[in-house]
């Protein structure tokens, strides 16, 4: 009998489609803007070998009589034409800001993946446990917070940079850059995954897992953790727009990725360089870029608080 | 009370003793402090004898005690790159890091309250839109990118002000030169002032405007109006006076980050105060003056700290009645 009523189960695109948030997101222009412009730079940089017209520090692909050519004008010695120009030593403002953006979303991808892990375990441990653990973790997270994240991120960098050897100092940049960004986030994350776990850990469920003797563990990742992730998210989403400045911050004042793997702000850095000369060009697109990028990200997050938060509804 | 305020000193002290920790390890294990100090010819003897003169070879915590009491004094040492006493370089260059910082605070203030006022006041207006719209794009641009583009607008293209520097100063008492007094100096602070000032203008903005149309709405506006008093009486006589206390605790909180952004600003428009030093011993991995910022940073924002959590104490008898009753 039953099967003749059954209908068919409907797939996981189908499920997703009809959910709240894929309806928000439909109804909600601004969102599909942003999402759009986040994900074709994040595109583009990830396809960047293959997009770029040429590899701008491969020196053997660079031309020193190219060098700065307007945007959409000829060279006058070469006669290339570039879409967004040249810089000084020939190389194309297009090429370089797929290359730049790759660095700075992979330091700013990499910074919250840091960031998250670090915070949902310290968040989940302190909310499960309570105790002393979790009064010596929020007085920590306190006086973290009143410090401003990129001005923490700048002495993580500065101090870290002191304890590296010098020959290694260059090829551990990056890293070094990833860990003091994320260093300086991961107390958003433990504050409300302990929030959450907290509320989490007296329902019911929780309970009858504990009563048939799950690890502590298991019982914090397989049932915990999947409740607690939606703001999460949210605040992963703002955090990387946050990464992506304080990357392009610490980049532009020198003191962030090395000088060999320019991201979105040392791009803007050198363009500084060149603004009394007139060449308005290699700076202001990569500025462009950077922007495009930041807020595009934040609007995301916006939208998803709004949207994950069922009161607003 | 007592126990309050002793709880929180202890809190400070604590804060304090771990930067310093983190301080004295970086001088400890960043190179051979010996190396850093003699030439080539010297022997190894004369090494350790400097290593034992200097205290190098006590116990781990007899050096970090009696770094803490150096610092204590002021003494950080000597900085490695520019061979001078690291607390005359800092002392040197706070006067352009104060005037900027304070400059740029009272700008914040005074326009995010002005445009925080109209904004609520005129809701809905060509004028209170665009200035919303603008606080936006003005809180998604990093500080950088607004000082880069002012320089673009106003030194490149205008040339109305200077790009960089602070211009003619001069000197008032013993060592604090001031760029205040002489035109150059005036016209070289507004760029800096201004980009160092926006973020914290718009944040004090939407709080004035957030606070101002919550106030607007209560009962006491509009007994006030009932009564017949002067729009500008109700406004700022009633509506503004109780949106202040939240406002300044934001801005009393904030001078942390104005002095946090300040280490950009100063870098963009190479503008020579405490911050572009700091970013140029970590550039070169000064260690004696990087030690003396981290140390002087954390005391500033542990001292705003503590003033405005005694300040709430002092103004808010509901924490007292919390801690009462969790102590019991």
């Amino acid at each position: 009998m039953s099967d003749i009523i059954k209908k068919p189960e409907p797939g996981r695109v189908a499920r997703a489609w009809d959910s709240d948030i894929s309806y928000s997101f439909r109804k909600s222009p601004l969102a599909i803007v942003a999402a759009g412009v986040s994900l074709l730079i994040i595109l583009a940089a990830i396809f960047a070998p293959w997009i770029a017209p040429h590899d701008p520090f491969n020196p053997a692909t660079l031309n020193l009589m190219d060098g700065f050519t307007p945007p959409m004008e000829p060279n006058q010695f070469t006669g290339n034409t570039y879409w967004l120009g040249t810089d000084n030593q020939g190389r194309d403002v297009f090429s370089t800001i797929l290359y730049g953006a790759r660095i700075s979303l992979f330091v700013g991808f990499m910074a919250v993946a840091f960031a998250m892990v670090l915070g949902i375990t310290l968040g989940l441990i302190a909310g499960y446990r309570g105790g002393w653990v979790d009064s010596l973790l929020m007085r920590v997270a306190d006086v973290q917070l009143t410090f401003p994240s990129i001005l923490l991120a700048l002495l993580i960098f500065g101090v870290a940079r002191g304890f590296i050897p010098p020959a290694y100092r260059e090829a551990m940049a990056i890293w070094v850059l990833i860990v003091a960004i994320g260093l300086s986030e991961w107390v958003q994350y433990a504050r409300v995954v302990r929030g959450a776990t907290m509320v989490e850990k007296s329902k019911e469920y929780v309970q009858a897992a504990r009563v048939i003797g799950a690890h502590p563990a298991k019982i914090l990742i397989r049932h915990i953790l999947p409740n607690v992730m939606g703001p999460v998210l949210v605040i992963a989403t703002i955090g990387l727009a946050l990464a992506i400045i304080a990357e392009a911050t610490l980049s532009f004042l020198g003191v962030g990725v090395p000088s060999t793997q320019p991201s979105l702000g040392t791009l803007i850095r050198i363009g500084q360089g060149f603004l009394f000369s007139g060449e308005w060009w290699i700076l202001l697109f990569p500025s462009l870029t950077l922007l495009a990028l930041a807020l595009s990200v934040n609007l995301l997050g916006d939208w998803l608080r709004d949207a994950l938060n069922p009161r607003l509804r | 009370m007592a126990a309050f305020i002793l709880r929180r000193l202890a809190q400070s002290v604590i804060v304090m003793l771990t930067v310093a920790l983190v301080a004295f390890a970086l001088f400890r294990f960043v190179g051979d402090p010996i190396a850093s100090m003699v030439g080539q010819e010297t022997t190894l003897a004369e090494r350790a004898e400097l290593r034992t003169a200097l205290g190098l070879d006590e116990p781990f915590l007899v050096q970090f005690g009696n770094f803490v009491a150096r610092a204590v004094t002021g003494d950080f040492g000597i900085s490695y790159r520019l061979q001078q006493p690291v607390m005359e370089l800092i002392m040197s260059r706070l006067p352009a890091t104060l005037e900027l910082a304070m400059v740029s605070g009272i700008l914040a203030f005074a326009f995010g309250v002005g445009f925080g006022v109209y904004t609520a006041l005129r809701r809905g207006g060509w004028a209170s839109s665009t200035i919303m719209t603008v606080s936006l794009i003005g809180v998604s641009l990093p500080t950088f990118l607004i000082g880069v583009l002012l320089i673009w607008v106003f030194a490149v293209e205008l040339q109305w002000l200077p790009s960089f520097g602070r211009g003619d100063t001069v000197y008032i008492g013993d060592w604090w030169r001031t760029g205040l007094l002489t035109e150059s100096g005036r016209a070289s602070l507004i760029l800096p002032a201004i980009t160092l000032g926006l973020y914290q203008m718009t944040l004090i903005m939407r709080l004035v405007r957030a606070e101002m149309l919550e106030v607007l709405r209560t009962d006491y506006i509009k007994f006030a109006r009932a009564r017949g008093l002067s729009n500008r009486a109700v406004n700022f006589g009633h509506a503004l006076k109780n949106t202040l206390v939240p406002v300044i605790t934001i801005t009393g909180l904030q001078l942390g980050s104005i002095i946090a952004f300040s280490i950009i600003t100063e870098t963009v428009f190479q503008w020579p105060g405490v911050g572009a030093l700091f970013i140029n011993s970590v550039r070169f991995v000064d260690v004696p003056v990087m030690a003396a910022y981290l140390m002087l940073i954390a005391l500033v924002f542990v001292v705003i700290n503590l003033i405005v959590d005694l300040l709430y104490y002092a103004v808010d008898p509901r924490l007292r009645v919390d801690r009462a009753n969790a102590r019991h």
